[in-house]
């Protein structure tokens, strides 16, 4: 069915009678040719994508919840294209320009907001950081504005610009950056690939994999054996229990990030702001609620939640800020488990077994990732070779140390990001 | 209106508040909801997608309607639950979501509309034009979503946050919660009681049932006043507990000043992090609507919420009543308003064996299934056997049953459980590691077995706590059985509420498993039901019944949403108190920080440390002619500096020598007493860490300086490769940062100033470069250090931060006396840049001592922290960016950090990307502009001219790449 | 989220820095091959179970602490000093 606002207008006039399932529940066949697990944002653009761009449709994604269930469904919905590493660059920049373009590809409304992202900065040093990442992305042919305190005060008037422990000092702006609605990512995908015939299967839960020789034969699940050609892994924090599986050592380890919104309320932050001091980003969702998050609570887990400490510093770091949002009231709090990486950037790659392929490490960044890491996936799965603007992403760039992508700086290895 | 004779309010004592401008008077004890009802004000409120009139429905903080705000400017308050204001003289509350005027909201329009907004419409429309849905869908859509509003002024209230211990952790003071209580604080146990209400007792406040013997509330005050007695109690009244945490951890939000007028200091709330051995969680039950064509109009109530204004508050919110329910609780409600003297026009009891009454009609087996009237409640019909008729009523109480409060027991990830005798969810088994869930909220809703319940919850705690469970009886109470119809939504064309603010319908749940959204959480966020303030406590178990029915499941099969923290809404001023301002870091201050403010120096942040940039004087405009004077001062005569930020770590212990050896990587083994050697630090990663200078004091005495943003990070490090790593050897270390006040003293009269200084003079050939060693100063015991950041000549002198005020005093004027004076950071940087000396700016992380030209300086005789992954060949490839300086060439003399380096002929693109700037400046010495950076094979390119592009400041330089060391390169005044 | 430290008692999480697997403090013989050193520095086993992680009492007696830990439910189970680790 295609959407429309004649459909919706149709509808309305008729009782809304005619709508139809977003997609179909089939049983798992027997074989597919590739199997992809996992399917939330990456695995279901992945499978879209081997529909869409390789015309390989005999695909099935094995999602052991629910489609969407996983960090494309719990995050602060944040798109950008800003970062300063080569690898990183390109495939962001990749990314946002899939992003410009989703709704019409879709035929589904993701609620993508340019509305523009915000970094604020508190030191010369800062700034000449920020400078060095905006020349990146303008090298790159993304936008950035260097903005003095002037400047953000325009923007956003309602910081605290003189009473705060940090001053700020000016900002970068990303216009380009903005939010989109993140289930609604999950649901177009899936509904794209339901629709151009791969197998959607939930509460299906791999519990192996099947190798013979270092080839992928099929995975094992509680809804059975499943025969295929190729596997692509793309689980988030739980890539390494599913690498498990095929005996893998992955250079992961999983850490809670939680994240927050208050309650609904009048428009009042425009922007996506992102306050580096703190850990701390904003914004406003459509429906009114502020959406914000912070750093990680910084022990590994695996239980979608997280505790007092980072909850307050990150509330903390909003009140120094803005403190006009100190009367919203947090609705709800949540946690996602995030798959980091020594040096903070993501694997999509092949691995030492014939015919496995892993697409992890997204750390806390992974939504706004979800079309280019579904186009290069399946690029790289369909193809066998790395898509032009993912080639970065190497497993054994820790082994080697050529192309870490340490964005922040704070080195490459574990508990530093 | 008010009913005499009942309700725990105060009628001496009237206390006028305004709503929308109008003004209305209650009484003391009234809460705003009571009030207003009082006042037959029953309109409130208007819902998020439609506009509909909404009025009260609850009587707690689960109430999804009745949300006002309250306050303006700094200290406006949204969606606060008129149910949750206490009354105070001179509150003034206003109704939110409402365009122009609560009566007369023309956003309401979109009622209309509603066959066209049906569950998830958005998704399927507003995609064309592409650039529509910034300009304008999403305006619109924004505009007419959110409740209330924010002021956008800064807040001006004051919050606070808090610890707390205790054995025992109570959670609601009802039946179940005031006997745990009891029975833990007369154990002695240390005992917490929360309630979030402003009045202990629960639900024993809105009823009329006797415990042993007297009225309930009353018995619920005397057990108060025992435990107020008790020293081992803390009673926390208006505390709700919002969220279960690991280890015995709860976050809990005492609301401290929402009930009475501002007064300075005191805080408007306090965020509590409890921190309890056991805990008992009564946290009671809910009443559920039932969802029934048009139930949403002000007027139509849970009947629970009925009761307890009646009884609590001496308020019936209608005159001719109507009861509808499934459950015998409905009939108490019934009951209640008839022997309070109103009218009560029909109970309508789904169920054919409902008990018949004299007093009221009941009506058996009956279903309302429709309402009428126009922003408020006129009458409703009821569906029976027989046929349909209509009733008139001005309030509908309803009941659907009581759904436990199980939310803190799922907030570690449990999920409850269903129990089909009681038709909803309880708490699972052991679902919090120490935390007993007693009374309602388990499933025992007779005040007989939450008392049970109670006691038999704290005795497991007790046991637990390894204290004697005290004997006791149990006070008498009524103990009729539960029994709840099963009616989620009573069948019929129209629509039917579940989520009344979100106004998410029957139909709506309907259409998302017809569009396969058959998980409950895919329904909950395409329909949006559940994710109102209300968080689905009055809707989310109806909705999902409604779901397992269009999706032919049970419940138990359907399951529930995820339950999270915060139990109601905190606000973030709450959970952030303290960091508005400069109280979310610390604030470090050298010694000199007074002096340094007095002399008219501004302060820049140096991580948590301030330190000045630059010492204006008289006729200096500019910060740079003030950097330029100080650069010159220190290369013509001398400069003082406060290098005090720096980490200075104290090692002592035989195996001192070998720990450095193994944490830098170069050797210190061999450095003499008495000299000082520069140090670079790996990570384990083989990149950069840090740097700085160590000094060996004596044979088994190092004191080693790390950069001020790293000082922190280093002491962690050498811990953690001496307690992990290499624990046998004989070595402690302590950071002295703050104990010792350190100043540069540099150019070429240091020695001169510091000869006036010292207690003894310097004799030059026993105080070469890198020399240390103890010194005095006015008989105080210090340390000299003659290494330099400044390429001059120069000293670090330091005495125990007591002096340090004194100190940087003396030298500043001794320096003056000499032609010289105090120096700041932009100098410090300046002097630096011309010496090509590194900081953070260029060891930011990612760079390898091959890359800063220091891979001689990994020792190659000894192994060290780092020194393996330096090896790989990634981190040793020629064509990695290394550092070089850069001059200006072209017309463009300007060369900025963060400009990226590109061939000259290049296009500015990232593939021909070649590196960056670092740092920059004007050099006053070599009059020029300097830069440091990372160039792509760059010592191999010395001479060779590239470009300098600073896209975001339109800055394009040619640059002659350079080596690094501009100015001395052969370290000739260092050594003077 | 409370910690027990071996020397302090129980202490609360702000108390103390985290670093991740105790895999970290088991540094491979400096000659060991790119293979041993890559598992030591970047690979993990990262179970959703019980680990044993590395802490460290910052704000408190700067001990190094191994800690027995669920991931999957944050239960603590036991710690003992890095120094004295089995």
């Amino acid at each position: 069915m295609r959407f429309s606002g004649w459909r919706v207008l149709k509808e309305g006039l008729t009782g809304n009678r005619g709508w139809t399932p977003h997609w179909r529940d089939p049983a798992p066949k027997d074989e597919y040719d590739i199997v992809i697990i996992g399917g939330g944002g990456h695995g279901l653009a992945t499978a879209y994508y081997l529909a869409r761009e390789h015309g390989l449709s005999n695909v099935a994604v094995l999602e052991k919840g629910y489609l969407g269930g996983g960090n494309v469904g719990r995050n602060t919905t944040i798109v950008r294209a800003n970062y300063f590493l080569e690898g990183n660059s390109q495939f962001y920049s990749y990314s946002m320009k899939l992003w410009e373009g989703l709704e019409r590809e879709l035929n589904y409304n993701v609620m993508h907001s340019q509305r523009g992202v915000i970094n604020v900065f508190h030191s010369d040093g800062q700034r000449d950081a920020f400078v060095r990442r905006g020349n990146m992305m303008r090298s790159q042919g993304d936008d950035a504005v260097l903005l003095d305190r002037m400047g953000v005060e325009r923007m956003v008037p309602y910081l605290d610009f003189d009473n705060t422990r940090f001053p700020v000092y000016g900002g970068l702006y990303h216009p380009r950056g903005g939010s989109a609605r993140h289930d609604a990512v999950a649901w177009g995908y899936a509904r794209g690939a339901d629709s151009r015939g791969v197998d959607l299967i939930q509460n299906c839960e791999v519990t192996g994999i099947d190798i013979e020789n270092g080839v992928v034969r099929g995975v094992q699940t509680t809804r059975g054996a499943i025969r295929a050609k190729k596997i692509g892994l793309a689980v988030a924090g739980r890539s390494s229990l599913v690498a498990a599986m095929a005996g893998m050592r992955l250079p992961v380890e999983s850490h809670v990030l939680q994240a927050f919104v208050t309650e609904g309320l009048k428009p009042c932050i425009n922007h996506v702001i992102s306050y580096g001091m703190g850990h701390f980003y904003i914004s406003q969702s459509d429906k009114g609620g502020l959406v914000f998050g912070g750093d990680l609570d910084m022990y590994a887990s695996y239980a979608q939640r997280g505790n007092l400490p980072m909850v307050e510093h990150v509330m903390e770091a909003g009140m120094t800020l803005m403190p006009m949002i100190g009367k919203a009231k947090v609705l709800r709090s949540w946690g996602g488990i995030m798959d980091m990486t020594p040096d903070g950037s993501p694997i999509i790659d092949k691995t030492g077994i014939d015919g496995l392929y892993l697409d992890c490490g997204w750390c806390y960044g992974g939504f706004k990732a979800v079309p280019a890491s579904g186009f290069s996936f399946a690029h790289l799965i369909a193809t066998d070779r790395p898509f032009d603007a993912a080639t970065g992403f190497r497993l054994d760039r820790f082994r080697d140390g050529y192309g870490l992508m340490d964005e922040e700086g704070t080195g490459a290895q574990h508990n530093l990001h | 209106m008010r009913v005499a004779g009942r309700g725990l309010i105060d009628r001496s004592r009237s206390v006028p508040f305004t709503f929308d401008g109008v003004r209305y008077a209650g009484f003391a004890g009234d809460t705003l909801a009571s009030a207003l009802l009082a006042n037959d004000v029953r309109l409130v409120g208007r819902s998020f997608k439609y506009h509909r009139p909404r009025g009260i429905l609850t009587a707690g903080s689960e109430e999804p309607n009745a949300l006002v705000t309250v306050g303006v400017g700094g200290r406006q308050d949204p969606n606060v639950r008129a149910t949750m204001q206490e009354l105070f003289e001179g509150l003034e509350v206003r109704s939110q979501n409402r365009w122009p005027s609560l009566g007369f909201d023309l956003m309401s329009v979109s009622d209309l509309a509603a066959p066209f907004l049906g569950a998830g419409f958005y998704y399927k429309t507003f995609m064309w034009p592409r650039a529509f849905w910034e300009k304008l869908y999403e305006p619109v859509i924004r505009r007419a979503a959110g409740l209330g509003a924010l002021s956008r002024q800064h807040n001006t209230d004051v919050y606070e946050k808090a610890f707390a211990f205790c054995d025992l952790l109570v959670i609601g003071s009802g039946p179940a919660g005031l006997m745990a209580a009891l029975t833990a604080a007369r154990a002695g146990a240390d005992v917490i009681l929360a309630e979030e209400d402003s009045r202990f007792g629960g639900r024993l406040l809105a009823e009329v049932e006797e415990v042993d013997g007297q009225p309930g509330a009353d018995w619920a005050g005397g057990v108060i006043a025992e435990l107020e007695a008790m020293p081992n109690v803390r009673l926390m009244p208006r505390t709700t507990v919002t969220g279960a945490y690991d280890n015995g951890t709860y976050g809990a939000l005492e609301r401290v000043g929402h009930h009475r007028r501002r007064r300075p200091h005191l805080p408007l709330e306090c965020f509590w992090r409890i921190v309890a051995k056991q805990t008992v969680l009564a946290a009671g039950a809910l009443e559920r609507p039932v969802a029934f064509r048009n139930n949403d109009r002000p007027g139509i109530m849970t009947a629970g919420a009925v009761r307890t204004y009646l009884n609590r508050w001496g308020v019936s919110p209608g005159r001719a009543m109507t009861v509808f329910g499934t459950n015998d609780s409905a009939h108490r409600t019934a009951r209640d308003l008839v022997d309070a003297g109103v009218h009560v026009a029909a109970l309508i009891d789904s169920r054919h064996d409902a008990p018949a009454s004299d007093a009221f009609p009941v009506i058996r087996g009956g279903q309302v299934c429709g309402s009428q009237g126009r922003q408020g409640l006129e009458s409703i019909t009821v569906r029976r056997p027989s046929g349909e008729e209509r009733i008139q009523t001005d309030c509908l109480a309803m009941s659907g049953g009581w759904n436990p409060s199980v939310h803190l027991t799922c907030h570690t990830g449990a999920r409850p459980v269903w129990r089909e005798d009681l038709l909803a969810f309880v708490p699972a088994e052991n679902a919090v590691p120490g935390l007993t869930p007693a009374g309602a909220c388990n499933g025992e809703f007779s005040t007989a077995g939450c008392l049970r319940d109670g006691r038999a919850a704290a005795a497991r705690a007790l046991t637990a706590l390894e204290r004697p469970v005290p004997e006791a009886g149990l006070p008498v109470a009524e103990d009729d059985p539960y029994r709840t119809d099963r009616l989620w939504a009573v069948a019929g064309k129209g629509r039917a509420w579940l989520d009344f603010q979100n106004d998410v319908t029957v139909k709506d749940v309907k259409q998302a498993a017809v569009e396969n959204f058959r998980s409950v959480e895919h329904m909950k966020r395409f329909t949006t039901q559940g994710m109102a303030t209300d968080q689905g406590k009055n809707s989310n178990i109806a909705a999902l019944a409604v779901l397992a029915d269009a999706t032919g499941r049970e419940i138990a099969e359907t399951g529930t949403t995820t339950y999270r923290p915060p139990y109601s809404p905190v606000s973030i001023a709450a959970l952030g108190a303290g960091g508005q301002g400069d109280g979310f870091a610390p604030e470090r201050l050298t010694t000199s920080h007074a002096a340094t403010v007095e002399m008219d120096a501004p302060m820049i942040e140096a991580g948590l440390w301030y330190r000045p940039s630059f010492f204006r004087r008289q006729g200096e405009k500019t910060w740079r002619q003030s950097c330029d004077r100080e650069v010159n001062m220190v290369r013509r005569s001398v400069g003082v500096c406060d290098v005090s930020t720096l980490g200075k770590i104290d090692l002592q212990g035989p195996d001192a020598g070998a720990f450095l050896d193994f944490v830098y990587t170069n050797t210190f083994s061999t450095l003499k007493v008495g000299r000082t050697r520069y140090g670079l630090m790996l990570r384990e990663d083989g990149h950069v860490m840090d740097d700085g200078t160590t000094a060996r004091l004596g044979d088994n005495h190092y004191v080693m300086t790390t950069t001020t943003a790293a000082a922190g990070e280093v002491m962690r490090h050498l811990e953690f490769v001496h307690q992990c790593h290499c624990p046998q050897m004989n070595v402690r270390f302590i950071s002295v940062t703050e104990q010792w006040a350190q100043f540069a003293v540099a150019g070429p009269k240091a020695r001169e100033l510091l000869g006036r200084i010292l207690d003894d003079p310097l004799v030059p050939g026993d105080w070469p470069f890198m020399a240390c060693g103890a010194v005095s100063v006015q008989d105080v015991p210090g340390r000299l250090f003659r290494i330099s950041f400044s390429g001059e000549h120069a000293y670090e002198l330091a005495l125990p931060a007591c002096y340090g005020d004194a100190l940087f005093r003396q030298l500043v004027s001794g320096a003056e006396a000499l032609g010289g004076g105090a120096y700041g950071m932009e100098a410090l940087n300046v002097m630096r840049i011309e010496k090509g000396f590194i900081t953070h700016a260029e060891i930011h992380g990612r760079v390898t001592a091959f890359d800063i030209g220091m891979q001689r300086m990994v020792s190659q005789k000894k192994d060290c922290i780092g020194k393996t992954m330096s090896e790989r060949p990634g981190l040793m490839d020629r064509g990695r960016a290394r550092l070089v300086g850069l001059k200006p060439v072209g017309a463009v003399k300007l060369i900025t950090a963060g400009a990226h380096l590109y061939d000259r002929e290049a296009d500015p693109v990232r593939q021909n990307h070649q590196g960056y700037v670092t740092s920059n400046c004007f050099s006053p010495t070599l009059d020029g502009v300097l830069a440091l950076a990372f160039l792509q094979r760059g010592p191999e390119r010395l001479g060779e001219v590239v470009k300098s592009v600073d896209h975001v400041r339109g800055i394009e330089t040619l640059c002659e790449v350079v080596d690094p060391v501009f100015f001395d390169p052969e370290g000739g005044r260092v050594r003077d | 989220m409370r910690i027990h430290c071996p020397i302090c008692g129980e202490r609360d999480r702000r108390e103390f820095y985290y670093k991740g697997a105790a895999a970290a403090a088991e540094r491979p013989d400096p000659q060991a091959d790119a293979a041993t050193w890559n598992d030591f520095v970047h690979l993990r086993d990262n179970p959703a179970g019980v680990t044993r992680d590395l802490w460290y009492h910052e704000a408190g007696c700067a001990a190094w602490i191994v800690v027995t830990r669920n991931t999957a439910t944050h239960e603590v189970l036991g710690a003992v000093l890095a120094e004295d680790r089995a």
